[in-house]
């Protein structure tokens, strides 16, 4: 017990509220190392939305939490407990699990419902009394006598979901439950989670490859590439301060611009790029390299001849090179010397008459920048 | 060719007649194909299951002594389980040579390859991850695999109905272990063979039809089960 009580000390030296604690942990998948995170804490109550591309490796993550992936090295603490010295069923017990697709048994809502409670052996009573409370919390009470073979996706998401809440378990494991659902479906389920995860205080950890999700659900972001932990913090830090180009990337900042700090004072950062000087607010050393990063949505375009109505430092002059509509958005990107990508609404973008080759003014606020060192 | 309507004309008063021996010799059909088909589900579902879901050195080759083992001719069990069960062979002492006892073994030689491989065929048409689902929701390893053979349950019931299909069919083995004896190990194909070969078609004819029927109502029974469940 020594040995174990030691171990839980240096992987959890500052945070006694951690339900989960991750520690050097590595999975691999034959010799080829699939996943690999140095430190990551779950606090109760959380909800934390593991975000990255698909294959990054989330998945693994989840199913290696829930016991169903082995890990090659490191170790899981789980109320200050070696969770590979737990007994394997009663700490799966503990947690609820939900996949991408909702699997459902050959058998009524009902039955589906009810079926973990049955693993654990409860009463028939307790059993009715749960499953119709989740069923009715879960808005499907309509529906317990039908064959779960007989749902829609959504319907059978929801069964997905209640049979996972009835279990109140202490972590709640949600893999991408959404993300084979047609868009007004998935925005309903959404919101219905969200006020299940606020009523339940229930820690969950939820796996998404979508950022909108991860906006709406997490109260923290862990963001993992290519297998490994690479940022974890708010959604607003980790959106609007990523850690490094890739992340960025990931994260929607799609202009990324090399420069060199040439003036720094009082939170002001002046940076050198090209020809051209742009402002930012931070803190950096004259003559830092650093990279100059700046999300879509808060570029505005101007007409070329206009004054920009705006109270953004840097305004850029440029070319628009490519227009591209995605939905009720268009982006454009403008040639300033290096590409800056604008998000814009549609209407505006007919209000201004834009199109490709014509020269407009980028704006963007100081604040609006990020700076990654190099 | 008289005696062809002529035969048919007895079987059927046999049949109808409800004769002794008849009925006695369906009866024994029946009960020691059921049995081989019931010692069959308690060895080929657990081995099914574990080949379906396990993974471990040497599954693949084992897999390929099942398929194999599907298609045994019944002949070379019946040889096999005679030199075993002779009274100068390593299990002579049991005296189960000419005994209904040694029908059942050899009939279920070869019908428990036949649940086995049919139990793989099962388990491994479900989708892999419903196994991590059903982990996930708090079942232990033997709720999981009772929750799978439930999902499973249709083309399981399909795989018993093949084992049985396989055993009630075949005269080889029984011929050969049990010896065709009168009112101890004559079965329906035994004495359908006994019968033709003593030119005495009436009685092989009743006892043909009564074969077929057997066989019929497997094969409804399989077909009523693979049809419902067929997804609406």
């Amino acid at each position: 017990m020594m040995g174990i009580n030691q171990e839980i000390r240096t992987a959890n030296p500052d945070n006694g509220k951690a339900i989960l604690e991750i520690d050097h942990l590595g999975i691999n998948f034959g010799n080829q190392k699939v996943l690999e995170i140095d430190h990551l804490s779950v606090k109760e109550g959380e909800s934390l939305a593991v975000i990255g591309p698909n294959g990054a490796g989330k998945s693994t993550l989840l199913l290696a939490l829930a016991r169903l992936v082995p890990y090659t090295q490191g170790q899981v603490i789980f109320r200050n407990q070696l969770v590979e010295k737990l007994d394997e069923l009663s700490y799966r017990r503990r947690i609820g699990l939900v996949l991408q697709e909702a699997l459902l048994l050959d058998a009524s809502v009902f039955e589906n419902v009810a079926a973990g409670l049955r693993f654990r052996g409860l009463n028939r009573l307790e059993i009715n009394r749960q499953t119709g409370e989740w069923l009715a919390r879960l808005g499907i009470s309509h529906l317990q006598n039908r064959s779960a073979r007989q749902l829609s996706g959504g319907e059978a998401q929801r069964v997905s979901l209640a049979r996972a809440f009835v279990l109140q378990p202490e972590i709640l494991l949600l893999d991408e439950p959404f993300s084979s659902l047609d868009t007004p479906t998935r925005l309903q389920l959404l919101a219905d989670l969200q006020q299940l995860l606020k009523a339940t205080s229930i820690t969950t950890i939820f796996v998404t490859h979508d950022l909108d999700e991860a906006l709406y659900l997490g109260n923290r972001v862990a963001v993992i590439l290519a297998g490994r932990l690479r940022q974890v913090g708010p959604p607003n830090v980790v959106f609007n301060a990523p850690t490094d180009l890739e992340v960025a990337t990931f994260v929607g900042v799609e202009t990324v611009i090399a420069g060199q700090v040439i003036s720094s004072q009082e939170g002001q950062v002046l940076v050198q790029a090209g020809n051209l000087r742009l402002e930012a607010v931070g803190d950096m050393a004259i003559g830092r390299e650093v990279l100059f990063c700046l999300r879509p949505e808060d570029v505005t375009l101007w007409p070329e001849d206009s004054s920009p109505q705006s109270s953004a430092r840097n305004r850029l002059k440029g070319r628009i090179q490519r227009v591209a509509p995605q939905g009720g958005l268009v982006r454009v990107a403008v040639d300033c010397g290096f590409l800056v990508t604008a998000l814009i609404t549609r209407a505006s973008y007919q209000e201004m008459a834009l199109a490709e080759g014509q020269s407009v003014i980028a704006a963007f606020k100081a604040t609006a920048v990020h700076l990654i060192p190099r | 060719m008289n005696f062809i309507w002529e035969g048919i004309q007895r079987a059927v008063y046999l049949l109808f007649s409800g004769d002794r021996e008849v009925w006695e010799i369906t009866v024994l059909s029946i009960k020691v194909s059921g049995a081989a088909t019931a010692v069959s589900l308690l060895l080929g579902l657990p081995a099914g299951t574990w080949l379906a879901l396990g993974q471990f050195p040497g599954r693949r080759f084992l897999l390929s002594l099942v398929n194999t083992g599907m298609a045994l001719p019944p002949v070379v069990v019946g040889l096999w389980v005679s030199i075993f069960l002779w009274r100068s062979g390593p299990l002579g002492d049991l005296h189960w040579i000419y005994t209904p006892t040694a029908i059942i073994i050899a009939q279920t030689i070869i019908a428990a390859p036949v649940v086995t491989g049919l139990t793989v065929a099962a388990l491994q048409q479900l989708d892999p991850r419903l196994r991590l689902q059903l982990l996930g929701l708090g079942a232990s390893r033997l709720q999981m695999i009772v929750m799978l053979w439930r999902e499973a349950r249709l083309p399981l019931l399909a795989a018993l109905m093949a084992g049985f299909g396989s055993v009630i069919s075949e005269v080889g083995a029984s011929m050969m272990v049990g010896g065709n004896i009168r009112h101890q190990t004559r079965v329906l194909t035994t004495a359908i063979v006994l019968e033709t070969g003593k030119g005495e078609f009436a009685p092989a004819i009743a006892l043909s039809v009564l074969l077929l029927l057997l066989a019929y109502l497997v094969n409804l029974a399989m077909t009523w089960i693979q049809q419902s469940g067929v997804r609406k």
